[in-house]
């Protein structure tokens, strides 16, 4: 390390000019700026897949500020909850707009975070060297659903209660620990006071602080390998004179003002459903949450916030007769390993050994359907994370993929959000026998992505990123 | 920096001792803190019996108290309700109560009606699966989300789970178990006490 300079200004230098010199001498002000965002160069040929990045910080903002605000007005107690909370709707100045904000911007998060999620699996940017990127964004995504569920209890209405009750009680379905797991997480024999007390810790402190920093190692990590593109091309492999990438442009200002202009979009659309339709139908605040919760009546129809309902409803699809296909899918997927993976012997075994233990399990006799829901429904979540491990695709991009790959994507999707919609609805016979459908497809989808990811014939990538001057 | 190969044994051994210590300190901290999550006292002193009188209780009338912060249904069977238990032995997964009986079922319901008296069902209205209180479903006959041949009995509103009228949960449905009896005795012919029999609390 060098001694310390203090850096020498002419006597005329401007005073804001000295002011920053000065700091930057004692913290890395500027170059912070720069490595971040000021001489961050991006790919230029990004499309409007790569504006959610930039909102979801945005709503991030959004909902620290306007959570703060209502932190002031609520109080986390059984009996005064629900009180509290129609007197921020009814007395505080402004307080409804500041709760709607809160309550759409959950919405508008998962909305954002949904589609950002998407344009990571249309143009491959959780592929090598950005596996990291893609782990903490999941982590991220972990975050966000706690922070949304220990939320949706805070209102203490019928459907916080009874939704924080029904998945409390999923942690019950672990054999041997699990009654007492859920006993613990309440803090009582019900949902009670002591559960709305820490799930409001949770909500307000715990969470948000570990979700700061995962979005600051995110970030990070992004800035250091750089930005992915639509094309899947890696910029950095084609350097210009200056040393940086020849098909990249500084963020600022060029992303600055593309970000404000889709920062405008989404603040009218926002608006909008703040203003004209907070509650969205039932979807973003739910009817039955406007009576106070009630621990001796279930409202008639209850189900998730729609963010949770895709998962929700593997949950649901996994019933005593579903559990012989599991068994069978189970089965064939460890014969499909031996047969087509080159994965040496030791670790094929292994996975046959733990598949055989599964299917013991899920016998009738053994562990419960309720239980391989609990799992199911998880692992629905957690398969995500392993994306960059099981896309084998020679390219990166759907661009340059075989069209039918965009065939097998639009099914997935398709799939996702059925499972979505039904998740909202009550079970019945034919609904209960799509979910299972697509449940199959969505862990397909993943589990057998390795193989179909390679298949067919591959476009050529081009050297350069397409882009056309506007 | 030129000893830097030498091993000061002594010291690598306080400094072991050190690391232990701190982690035994920092496991304890910890350990307090999770421990902090657990049910209150006064969390569990709140789990005290019931007294209900029943004396007002009409035939084919339900009436829903609270224990332990879970609703207690009372149920007085008319005869034609009891006579549906028949019918559903065979629909029913577990119709003898033989899973799990010391969590779910005391001695004294194992039977088809699952209670001390024919006409009064005492069950612990939470569903087995994950906790909703289903609804009851007292009407017979075809009616949305219920199987055509519905002799009464109750619908968990959450996740479809169906019971008869002696909360016995039907098969292939999501909840595992039959609807929780709690302990009960009663203390005349019309006033029982729930969390509580001749063996002693609940």
């Amino acid at each position: 390390m060098a001694a310390f300079k203090e850096t020498k200004f002419p006597a005329n230098a401007p005073a804001a000019e000295k002011a920053l010199g000065w700091v930057d001498d004692r913290f890395p002000l500027t170059k912070l700026w720069n490595d971040q965002w000021g001489k961050y160069y991006a790919p230029k040929n990004f499309n409007f897949w790569y504006i959610f990045g930039s909102l979801a910080m945005l709503v991030l903002v959004l909902q620290i500020v306007t959570g703060i605000f209502l932190t002031m007005h609520y109080k986390p107690d059984a009996t005064l909850a629900f009180g509290s909370v129609e007197y921020i709707m009814r007395e505080v100045p402004w307080g409804w707009l500041v709760r709607y904000m809160h309550s759409t911007g959950a919405s508008a998060f998962f909305i954002i975070v949904y589609l950002h999620m998407t344009r990571g699996l249309l143009y491959g940017s959780y592929r090598k060297p950005r596996e990291l990127i893609w782990l903490f964004g999941f982590a991220i995504f972990l975050c966000l659903m706690a922070e949304a569920f220990f939320g949706y209890l805070l209102p203490w209405g019928q459907m916080s209660y009874w939704g924080a009750q029904v998945i409390v009680n999923l942690f019950g379905a672990i054999p041997f620990i699990g009654p007492d797991l859920s006993l613990w997480i309440r803090g009582d024999y019900v949902v009670s006071d002591a559960t709305l007390n820490r799930f409001f810790a949770f909500h307000v402190i715990a969470i948000p602080l570990v979700l700061l920093g995962l979005v600051a190692a995110h970030l990070i990590a992004l800035h250091e390998v750089g930005s992915s593109n639509p094309d899947g091309i890696e910029v950095k492999e084609n350097l210009g004179a200056d040393g940086h990438p020849v098909d990249s442009i500084p963020s600022h200002p060029y992303y600055t003002v593309h970000d404000l202009f889709g920062v405008s979009v989404f603040l009218v659309i926002f608006s909008a459903v703040v203003f004209f339709a907070p509650e969205m139908g039932g979807f973003f605040l739910e009817y039955n949450n406007f009576l106070p919760g009630d621990s001796l009546k279930t409202p008639l129809h209850i189900a998730p916030t729609w963010y949770f309902t895709a998962f929700y409803s593997v949950l649901r699809a996994t019933t005593a007769d579903f559990m012989w296909v599991l068994m069978f899918g189970v089965a064939a997927y460890v014969v499909f390993i031996w047969l087509k993976s080159r994965l040496s012997t030791t670790i094929k075994a292994i996975i046959a050994v733990i598949a055989l233990l599964a299917i013991i399990g899920m016998l009738p006799s053994v562990l419960d359907a309720k239980f391989w829901g609990v799992v199911f429904f998880g692992g629905s979540v957690v398969i995500l994370a392993f994306l960059p491990w099981l896309d084998h695709s020679k390219v990166k991009s759907v661009r340059y993929r075989p069209s039918w790959h965009k065939y097998v994507y639009a099914l997935f999707f398709l799939s996702f959000l059925t499972l979505g919609y039904l998740g909202t609805l009550p079970p019945t016979e034919t609904r209960t026998l799509v979910s299972q459908v697509c449940t199959l497809f969505y862990f397909s989808f993943f589990l057998l992505m390795p193989w179909w990811s390679a298949m067919g014939t591959f476009k050529p990538v081009p050297a350069r990123v397409v882009f056309h001057a506007h | 920096m030129s000893n830097e190969k030498q091993l000061d044994s002594g010291r690598r051994g306080l400094l072991v001792a050190t690391a232990a210590a701190g982690s035994v300190v920092g496991l304890a901290t910890a350990g307090a803190l999770v421990s902090t999550f657990q049910p209150s006292e006064r969390a569990k002193a709140a789990g005290a019996p019931v007294e209900v009188d029943i004396s007002t209780l009409a035939p084919g009338e339900m009436r829903t108290v609270e224990w332990r912060g879970k609703p207690v249904w009372l149920l007085k069977r008319t005869p034609e309700m009891v006579a549906s238990l028949k019918q559903t032995d065979g629909k029913v997964a577990d119709a003898d109560s033989k899973r799990n009986p010391d969590e779910f079922t005391p001695e004294y319901a194992r039977n088809e009606w699952r209670s001390r008296k024919p006409e009064l069902l005492v069950a612990v209205g939470i569903c087995t699966h994950l906790g909703c209180s289903p609804s009851s479903k007292f009407t017979p006959g075809p009616q949305p989300s219920l199987p055509d041949d519905w002799a009464g009995g109750f619908l968990c509103p959450c996740h479809g789970s169906t019971f008869d009228l002696a909360g016995r949960v039907f098969k292939n449905k999501p909840a595992p178990d039959n609807l929780q009896v709690p302990r009960y005795m009663f203390l005349s012919d019309t006033k029982l006490v729930i969390g509580k029999d001749e063996k002693g609390e609940a």
